[in-house]
């Protein structure tokens, strides 16, 4: 851990409960903005939000970038492809510049595990890790948990599967923490190859059977199958995999019906989630996607616009 | 509500301590009564009238508004309530309270709005509450309804409705029940 206390958000790993119930339930405020004629408020007028990204992404920069302005934060973006990273410039440079062009917080993605509390250590302005290696996503298991509670009320007591490659998911890793912190039940479903080397200290279960799990659950959580691991020999193929761990319209049907179906994107239709599955009224993956929004913009709230000292006076007293 | 916003509001945060009772619960309904007549002479009925209460303190403040309109009038104004925690000067100075819930279900395109609070002090809520207001719609109009206006404005506002004109010292503070509304300071 950090010598000095960080207020980044750099993993749920060292989070409480009430830290998470925390940012959830101001959410649901950012929430109604979303829901407005004019989705926009000052409250962090003059901040700027700048996204670092040296890894691609659609979902989390674009949402990001949309609670920052709602937020009326201007934004700034980073992008590995188009910078200067390919003529050699440093990670550490690199951040140093965008800091001195006025960022007050960095959201990091990057394909190494614990750059983010790097970057952290590098800089005075804070650091939301958007993803970093294996490690952690830990705003994706907070929009997670967001749209689960605003689904079933509570994770309390709430039986989740996560299925596929959790070797390799931060968001799995996130996830678990997460989601066993709030009182879920979580149950891994994955080849044995899929799963991490060590699950020592895991708050869960494991399970290689999909169909056996399936009518057992209140919430199915499936991950993005990345082709990548084909050649890594880690599965045969990924017409197995499908067969196996896929969920098809046939497994939906053994799922209780208020159950839930949620998944990160990007999507794979047919591989880990046929076409028809991804629009079954139980599917709840384009409520994840509005959800990050919201959920961002509480967590950028919480970071720049709390606490923030103004020197105001008269109007401080009481609730007047 | 209130007492939980006052609590965790820095610097100040502490305990209400009342000093005084300026009105009890009868003088509440009277003025209450009044400032509803009022609405509806001023505004020759209640077409296109819609009550917004603004968190927390003025949602009471609303709801009494509401209900003796439509004693008067027979029927009741759409109402809503808005928090402006977002849109203030101040921010980051006050808790963001999620129990303190924006709901306007009404459009407010052509809508004369009322707004509804307990306490005008400097004017710098209802400069928010303005702003806020326009994200929603154009209305044609707002007007402003206030149990207490204490002065010590710091912005050219002023109510349209007001329940008591109290003159008040800048370090005292106003507390609106509807038991009734009492002046005192906040002991740490």
């Amino acid at each position: 851990m950090n010598s000095t206390p960080s207020r980044s958000l750099l993993s749920i790993e060292g989070m409480t409960k009430s830290d998470i119930e925390e940012i959830l339930d101001l959410t649901d405020t950012f929430d109604e903005i979303g829901r407005r004629p004019i989705p926009k408020v000052p409250a962090l007028r003059g901040r700027t939000v700048a996204t670092v990204f040296f890894e691609n992404s659609t979902r989390t920069r674009l949402s990001f970038e949309t609670a920052a302005r709602r937020l009326s934060a201007d934004t700034m973006s980073f992008g590995a492809g188009s910078s200067s990273l390919s003529k050699g410039e440093s990670i550490r440079d690199t951040v140093e510049v965008i800091e001195a062009y006025g960022a007050d917080v960095l959201v990091v993605r990057h394909p190494a595990a614990g750059i983010a509390q790097r970057i952290d250590n590098w800089t005075d302005a804070l650091v939301v890790n958007a993803g970093d290696g294996c490690h952690e996503h830990p705003t994706q298991a907070l929009l997670d948990a967001y749209t689960l509670r605003k689904h079933k009320g509570s994770l309390n007591g709430l039986r989740i599967a996560i299925v596929g490659d959790i070797r390799h998911s931060r968001v799995a890793r996130s996830d678990v923490l997460a989601f066993t912190m709030l009182g879920a039940e979580v149950v891994l479903v994955a080849p044995p190859t899929l799963l991490p080397p060590s699950l020592e200290g895991w708050p869960v279960t494991i399970s290689y059977d999909l169909d056996e799990v399936l009518p057992t659950l209140d919430v199915c959580y499936l991950l993005r199958m990345q082709n990548e691991r084909i050649s890594e020999g880690l599965i045969p193929s990924v017409r197995e995999y499908t067969a196996d761990y896929g969920l098809n319209i046939k497994r939906a049907a053994t799922l209780p019906k208020d159950a839930l179906i949620c998944h990160p994107g990007p999507t794979n239709r047919g591989i880990e989630i046929e076409a028809a599955v991804a629009s079954d009224p139980r599917s709840v993956i384009l409520d994840q996607v509005s959800n990050g929004v919201s959920i961002r913009m509480a967590v950028l709230f919480l970071l720049l616009g709390s606490g923030r000292n103004l020197g105001a006076t008269s109007e401080l007293e009481g609730g007047q | 509500m209130v007492e939980k916003e006052r609590v965790q509001t820095p610097p100040k945060g502490g305990v209400f301590v009342a000093h005084a009772r300026v009105l009890d619960a009868e003088d509440i309904k009277r003025a209450i009564q009044r400032m509803a007549h009022e609405i509806v002479e001023r505004n020759h009925g209640l077409d296109n009238v819609v009550l917004i209460g603004l968190q927390t303190g003025g949602v009471m403040v609303a709801e009494m508004l509401t209900e003796a309109l439509s004693k008067i009038s027979g029927t009741s104004p759409p109402q809503g309530t808005l928090d402006v925690a977002l849109h203030r000067d101040d921010i980051g100075m006050r808790p963001v309270i999620p129990e303190a819930v924006t709901d306007i279900s009404v459009d407010l395109d052509g809508a004369t709005i009322v707004i509804a609070d307990d306490v005008l002090f400097t004017g710098r809520t209802i400069r928010a509450a303005l702003d806020a207001l326009c994200d929603f719609g154009r209305p044609k109009e707002i007007q402003l309804a206030v149990m207490v206006d204490r002065g010590h404005r710091e912005l050219p506002i002023r109510p349209d409705y007001v329940g008591k004109n109290l003159p008040t010292r800048i370090s005292e503070i106003v507390d609106v029940s509807p038991e009734g509304v009492d002046l005192g300071t906040v002991e740490k």
